[in-house]
């Protein structure tokens, strides 16, 4: 029994073997699996600030998914897009489902995308030799900002209808050409059916196609230069007899298991989110957008979602339309000059002093008082309030090349430690 | 051809990559035209943004009537003489950023202290010259909301712009300009037509 056992285990093995040896004479296969997986050395100590960059993968994978599927039912026209969406939650099977689950990704996406930023923003991970690393994913970031607001047109929802208005007539504000460019952008003297279904071809076509190219180029380029860590420390100076990285373990089957537990624990609360909460309060799915568009008639409060208030609040809170617009671009792009505006010898938070420890937390409070500011009516209190956390935010990024320099750093250890921070 | 003992000639070589170059890019750029202009108005789109006209024999003084020209929402107001008196008032007029109407868009005709051909008719794009939401009306003076010193005009519910009976925008908003003012004529005493621009003399 047990020799017939082996027997068919080792003509499955060959025949799985020469499959395999077939394939890699003609397509690099395996070196690719080894590369990037089995024999990818990570450092051994990432902790919990590591679970977002593959659950943001696992969040492109469900709205392309889901897309795919909304895409079947919904009808890119502005006398149909608002009853097709009500279609796909009432009458197409487990349509509901997939809707939610969108619409839900849109938010979860942002949010551990966010968080993503935040570790990298902790550990220094924009820091010589990932520049490249960190710019890609700003692209992503740009990406998925302009994916989320041609999206949100889609519903055709009167919020849906005037966050577009607002957010293209931001081009107005550039001198001379603003008007001509705005017309450009709608393809008609307003917003309209042109518009919606040129936004509909931006959102299923043209952005995830650039996104999955540049969440390729994003990895490459980290699996080029070698993950950072908490600790901040390069963990190929220090190689072993194998000439492995003494603190690195192949990302298979290591961190593939611990990343399976995240996904878990995500899946979890995504799960939550979309069976018990889909409107999250108004904040995943604004009210105003359970009525049709309707061109003459302002919301009476129009806010954007979330993800995109705090640089709303930026935008209000100056009294100048180019200014406001420019500042507001600035806010978002502000991070992409991050890894030359950090002057400090150390990379991760744990060896840095105090100044940038107060200067990072301090732009984490404004970021998030400046997402609460933009949900709200701007009335003068919080148009004053936002002021003031604008120049926090600016702060940041304008004195980071003084306050990084003079820092009092503390020694870097030659091997990754697993202590907090 | 040459022998194979013939030096390249690097001049002609570096000649022909500038010259195959910037004809590429030359031919690349002429392609994106197309594309690019794609996305201008069609020809559908510009027909559909004729002129339309307006009945405004039933509207009542102090009230406004909104009609759609080009998806865009224009306010006929009719002014009663104490609407037309606050735009004179120096109180008012001290606080608005552009009095004269200088940097905003309307027709030569529109241009004038009332900013219409008839001073008891307001015609107005409902647009915020901010980022474009529609500013409803609080005509009545001394608002709950916009405070005592509220002369009676139009707010902005998105950013707080606030614009007087005129339309012309207070200091300290977030919009920079005036409501523009549309091409308008009046067909005979009842009727407006929108898009098309008066003949003056």
């Amino acid at each position: 029994m047990s020799v017939t056992l082996e027997n068919s285990g080792a003509r499955k093995s060959s025949w799985m073997t020469s499959l395999v040896d077939w394939i890699d004479q003609r397509f690099p296969m395996t070196r690719f699996i080894k590369e990037h997986a089995t024999e990818y050395y990570a450092p051994k100590n990432f902790n919990f600030w590591y679970y977002f960059g593959s659950l943001a993968l696992v969040v492109l994978v469900i709205q392309i998914v889901t897309g795919i599927f909304l895409t079947m039912n919904y009808k890119p026209s502005a006398a149909e897009a608002f009853a097709s969406v009500e279609y796909i939650m009432r009458d197409v099977e487990w349509g509901w489902l997939i809707r939610y689950m969108h619409s839900t990704g849109a938010s979860a996406f942002f949010i551990v995308v966010y968080l993503h930023m935040f570790r990298g923003l902790m550990y220094g991970s924009y820091k010589n030799p990932r520049e490249l690393v960190w710019i890609f994913g700003m692209l992503i970031y740009l990406c998925l900002m302009a994916e989320a607001f041609f999206g949100y047109l889609l519903p055709w929802g009167n919020m849906s209808y005037w966050g577009a208005q607002v957010i293209v007539s931001l081009f107005g504000a550039i001198p001379g050409i603003g008007e001509s460019l705005v017309e450009w952008i709608r393809g008609d003297y307003y917003i309209s059916d042109i518009t919606l279904n040129r936004f509909f071809a931006l959102h299923v076509i043209a952005l995830p196609l650039a996104l999955v190219f540049l969440v390729i180029a994003h990895i490459f380029a980290l699996h080029e230069v070698g993950s950072n860590n908490p600790d901040g420390i390069e963990i190929k100076k220090l190689k072993g007899p194998d000439g492995h990285p003494v603190d690195g373990i192949p990302f298979h089957p290591y961190y593939t298991v611990k990343d399976l537990v995240g996904f878990i624990v995500f899946a979890a609360a995504f799960a939550c989110v979309v069976f018990f909460a889909p409107e999250m309060g108004g904040y995943f799915l604004e009210h105003a957008n359970f009525e049709p568009a309707n061109p003459l008639q302002t919301p009476e409060h129009i806010a954007p979602v979330w993800y995109f208030t705090p640089f709303y609040a930026i935008l209000r809170a100056v009294p100048n339309k180019l200014l406001g617009v420019v500042l507001m671009g600035l806010a978002v792009l502000a991070f992409v000059f991050l890894p030359w505006l950090d002057r400090s010898k150390v990379k991760s938070i744990r060896y840095r002093g105090w100044l940038f420890k107060t200067f990072l937390f301090a732009f984490a409070i404004s970021f998030l008082a400046l997402g609460f500011l933009g949900l709200q009516p701007a009335t003068p209190v919080y148009t004053n309030a936002a002021r003031i956390f604008a120049v926090i935010y600016f702060a940041f990024f304008i004195l980071m090349p003084w306050y990084t320099r003079v820092d009092k750093t503390k020694p870097v250890p030659d091997r990754v430690t697993y202590h907090a921070h | 051809m040459s022998s194979e003992a013939d030096p390249i000639d690097g001049g002609r070589r570096h000649f022909l990559l500038v010259a195959t170059t910037v004809t590429g890019i030359a031919g690349a750029a002429l392609t994106a035209v197309p594309f690019l202009a794609s996305w201008r108005p069609s020809a559908r789109a510009q027909a559909l943004g004729a002129p339309v006209e307006a009945d405004i024999s039933k509207l009542e003084p102090g009230a406004v009537l909104k009609v759609n020209w080009r998806g865009q929402a224009i306010y006929i107001v009719r002014r009663t003489p104490e609407m037309l008196a606050t735009l004179s008032s120096p109180e008012v007029k001290s606080n608005l950023r552009d009095p004269d109407s200088e940097e905003s868009a309307q027709p030569d005709y529109a241009k004038n202290d009332v900013r219409s051909l008839k001073p008891e008719i307001l015609v107005l794009v409902g647009v915020c010259t901010h980022l474009g939401c529609a500013p409803l009306d609080r005509f009545a003076p001394k608002d709950v909301e916009l405070g005592a010193n509220w002369p009676g005009g139009f707010y902005c519910p998105c950013h707080g712009s606030k614009f007087d009976l005129a339309g012309r925008v207070f200091k300290d908003v977030p919009a920079p300009l005036n409501l523009p003012v549309p091409p308008y004529r009046f067909l005979n005493d009842n009727v407006v037509q929108i898009g098309t621009d008066a003949e003056v003399a």
